[in-house]
């Protein structure tokens, strides 16, 4: 299959959003800014992605993963112009439109993982999740949350310390707080207070939702 | 100090609350603040001792965790490993958590320093199943390993023949990871100077971007080679910009692994001990709460406030001074003296002896030696760690962390301790909030003790006195804590193990806190009698209390009250104690009383904190608070006084 050209792509984005996330059914031709006999319309039809009732453009069945993938790359796009590389505004918005067209073959899964499988975009609607996203949620189940999703009473490893403070997490570490330690939550209010070793330790929740703990596995 | 023939020095070092201080104290016999709370011992303690015919001068230091320091006593414990040449260097361990602080063992070792290892605590630790063969770990480490449970002096003798023996013998290095070795031995290449710490240890240490050995690095190495090192320094910082710490703390966690592997057996572990269960209560907010309200009202109200400040000053102010001591001194002196202003300044109104010595035996050190007492009790038992993790969550609302009850609790004592120990709170801006809070709201034991004696004779007005005070107190936190720029506070913090209070440890600690207090506040209340008995002479006093007189007026006061707040310059106690008198001569209405109670406790620090201050915060930033206290008291007392008038509450 050829890949498709950034217009089609444009096409299934607002195609998507329009019909999937919004209510409306199929899109005006005018409206999306196309003519009838346009070439990446035709490209679309060919694949048997959407088809032409009357003046409106539907979404077909057999379009619908494609048009999903395509705002997906396009959220991410705009999550990693804005989140990690600090591009903000109108700026970022014209770069992750024109970045998207970029993620193809593997990229997109890279750029997922890379920002640890965001659900929403910068302006707060849902990111479709990809088979990198459903992996991840079934590895992690069992796996690594931070020490204020843990029950008071409950043990596991340490298994790392986020470090948004370098000097706390010295200090965390200097007392012993390393991880492959064991560590048990004693109680989480009004404050988290948790063992290792021998030794008991106080903590507020900023430093508690740093210190991430390995579940056992049962 | 240049000293002709300085005695062979012997430096304690380790974690808080693994029996430094105890040590210390054994092996000197003399008196200093043994301290359970890391926050109270910033200073540090020198004494004496004689082993084997040789004197040796022991240096007791702060707490630390690692040779890297991030706190204020860290760093003063560090200072001290970096100037002194001392002997012996004995690092105090917990045998309970002998894994998690055998790594700064490692540390100093790998610095060069003379080590012997004091394995403390002992008798715990085997009481929890754990056994530990010495033996092996001296042979593992390299260095002198004693066994000790200093609170009954076992392993004394051992320790002091080791120090007696001590003769340094360089040791093999401990190896870290190949990559990690590599940039170490190239910093050390590099390092030309003379350091107190071995080059080891300085490359590491310049590679974790140790500002004070950094400082120490560009002074001591030629300038045509420092450039080279900071750009080779500085590739490695890059190059490990992710997780060097980590990868140092975690490498040194497993060579202490490997060295505990068949030192250290672990045996099943019996019942929760009680201590476990008390503490557990201590910690959780339902139970906990309530155990602090009976610690306020058993330990505060009924034993300072009922037994210090009532009986034990009615006892010594009532009948001791009134009736046998003050007449006597006072017909003597008129007998011998014959001029008059020496009569009053030796025994007159406010005389040396009649305000000076009267008020700070009778009355002030009665209620702050009975504070002191419950102070180092509960400090002893390891309760003020939990106590600042209950606060915790409420601290944050006015700026502070949890950890700033300590010096809010000790304010209780007296304001000027409590403010330089604001000094062990992490960010300025804390101990700014800490600062003004205390001088603002929280009354001092002497002036407490005085103002709960008079204002518990009126119905309601100490519940009126206490709700003002608690709303004062965080409003303007609240306030300060929206206002201040900075960084905002994170709480975390070790909590010692209950125990029982040593006897000796208790009274140790209320004789130094209350001696020190002692000394700092009799030559004080000499100079204020003699600032007054001066002002008095020149004329001055009515000047200044008729200037004063408006003011005081305008919040409901008749003009006697205003020379309690002119003594309230001087001592914060003197001015509570000042009403007392126009108490006790009938000048004051209950609302009277309440307002300038309120307006007395919130009015401006004494002269002794605001010194404190000074030296603590800077002169600036020391005056804007007195003004700001002095004008909001003012307020305050202004606006209570309309609003208790208003509702007739206290009519």
């Amino acid at each position: 299959m050829d890949r498709l050209s950034p217009k089609a792509e444009e096409i299934l984005e607002s195609l998507w959003i329009a019909t999937v996330e919004g209510d409306e059914v199929g899109c005006l031709l005018s409206e999306l800014g196309i003519s009838a006999d346009a070439q990446e319309l035709n490209e679309l039809i060919e694949q048997a992605f959407v088809e032409v009732r009357g003046e409106r453009l539907h979404l077909r069945k057999e379009g619908r993963p494609e048009a999903q993938m395509t705002v997906r790359r396009h959220r991410l796009a705009e999550r990693l112009m804005m989140d990690i590389l600090d591009i903000q505004g109108d700026e970022g918005n014209e770069q992750a439109c024109a970045f998207e067209h970029l993620l193809h073959q593997g990229v997109d899964t890279k750029i997922c993982t890379l920002l640890n499988h965001p659900t929403t975009c910068p302006h707060g609607k849902p990111i479709p999740p990809g088979t990198c996203c459903e992996e991840a949620r079934q590895k992690g189940a069992p796996g690594i949350v931070p020490l204020t999703e843990l029950k008071s009473g409950e043990s596991g490893e340490i298994a790392y310390l986020a470090a948004s403070d370098e000097k706390k997490m010295q200090k965390l570490m200097s007392m012993g707080v390393l991880p492959g330690s064991e560590l048990n939550l004693v109680q989480t209010f009004p404050s988290y207070i948790f063992k290792v070793g021998h030794s008991q330790f106080a903590v507020d929740d900023t430093l508690a939702r740093e210190i991430h703990i390995r579940r056992p596995v049962k | 100090m240049a000293e002709q023939n300085p005695l062979p020095k012997v430096v304690l070092v380790g974690n808080p609350n693994v029996g430094k201080s105890v040590l210390f104290n054994v092996l000197t016999g003399a008196y200093t603040t043994v301290s359970n709370y890391p926050g109270t011992s910033v200073e540090v303690s020198r004494g004496e001792c004689e082993i084997f015919g040789v004197n040796y001068e022991i240096l007791d230091t702060p707490g630390m965790y690692s040779i890297m320091p991030i706190t204020e006593e860290e760093r003063v414990a560090r200072k001290i490993l970096l100037a002194e040449t001392p002997h012996a260097v004995l690092h105090v361990i917990d045998a309970r958590n002998i894994e998690r602080m055998l790594p700064m063992t490692l540390q100093l070792i790998e610095a060069g320093l003379p080590i012997i290892l004091v394995v403390n605590i002992l008798d715990e630790a085997k009481r929890l199943g754990m056994q530990i063969n010495l033996q092996k770990l001296q042979q593992n480490l390299g260095v002198p390993v004693i066994g000790t449970v200093m609170r009954r002096k076992q392993g004394l003798a051992e320790l002091q023949q080791a120090i007696a023996d001590y003769a340094s013998v360089p040791h093999k290095p401990f190896t870290y990871g190949r990559d990690l070795e590599r940039d170490v031995t190239l910093t050390a290449a590099l390092l030309k100077g003379e350091y107190r710490f071995s080059k080891r240890a300085t490359s590491l240490l310049l590679m974790q971007k140790d500002t004070d050995v950094e400082q120490l690095v560009e002074r001591g190495e030629p300038a045509e080679n420092l450039a080279e090192l900071m750009e080779v320094v500085r590739g490695i910082i890059f190059e490990r910009r992710a997780d060097l710490h980590l990868q140092i703390s975690m490498e040194r966690k497993k060579i202490c692994k490997n060295m505990l592997a068949d030192v250290v057996t672990q045996a099943e572990q019996a019942d929760e001990p009680f201590a476990e269960k008390l503490s557990r209560w201590t910690i959780n907010p339902w139970s906990g709460t309530p155990i602090l309200l009976l610690v306020i009202y058993f330990g505060l109200y009924q034993f300072v406030g009922g037994f210090g400040a009532g009986t034990l000053v009615d006892f010594l102010e009532g009948s001791l001074f009134e009736n046998y001591i003050n007449p006597p001194v006072v017909d003597f002196v008129r007998s011998h003296v014959s001029a008059e202003w020496l009569f009053e300044l030796l025994a007159g109104e406010y005389g040396l002896w009649t305000l000076g010595i009267r008020y700070a035996v009778a009355l002030v050190l009665p209620i702050v030696g009975t504070f002191f007492l419950i102070f180092s009790l509960l400090e002893d038992t390891g309760y003020f760690p939990r106590l600042a993790l209950l606060v915790d969550r409420v601290f944050k609302k006015i700026g502070l962390s949890g950890r700033a009850v300590i010096p809010m609790v000790l304010g209780f004592g007296c304001d000027t301790m409590a403010t330089m120990v604001t000094r062990t709170l992490e960010t300025v801006r804390e101990r700014i909030i800490a600062t003004i809070l205390l001088s603002l709201a929280i009354p001092c034991s002497a002036q407490l003790g005085v103002i709960l004696g008079l204002l518990s004779e009126v119905p309601g007005a100490l519940a009126v006195w206490m709700i003002s005070m608690l709303l004062i107190f965080l409003l303007v936190g609240f306030l300060a804590s929206k206002v201040m720029p900075g960084e905002h506070p994170v709480f975390y913090m070790e909590l010692p193990p209950l125990r029982l209070p040593q006897f000796r440890n208790v009274a140790v600690k209320t004789l130094t806190r209350m001696q020190s207090y002692f000394m700092e506040i009799l030559p004080l209340f000499l100079f204020a009698s003699f600032i007054l008995w001066g002002l008095k002479m020149l004329g001055a006093l009515e000047g200044i209390i008729g200037g004063l007189a408006p003011i005081v007026r305008a919040i409901g006061l008749p003009n006697e009250a205003t020379s309690a707040f002119v003594f309230g310059f001087f001592r914060r106690d003197f001015g509570a104690a000042g009403l007392y008198d126009l108490q006790t001569n009938g000048l004051l209405t209950p609302t009277q009383l309440t307002v300038a109670a309120v307006t007395l406790t919130l009015f401006v620090p004494c002269i002794a904190q605001f010194l404190m201050m000074k030296k603590e915060r800077g002169f600036q930033v020391s005056l804007s608070i007195f003004l700001f206290v002095s004008v909001l008291a003012f307020a305050c007392g202004w606006l209570l006084n309309k609003i208790l008038l208003t509702t007739g509450v206290l009519a």
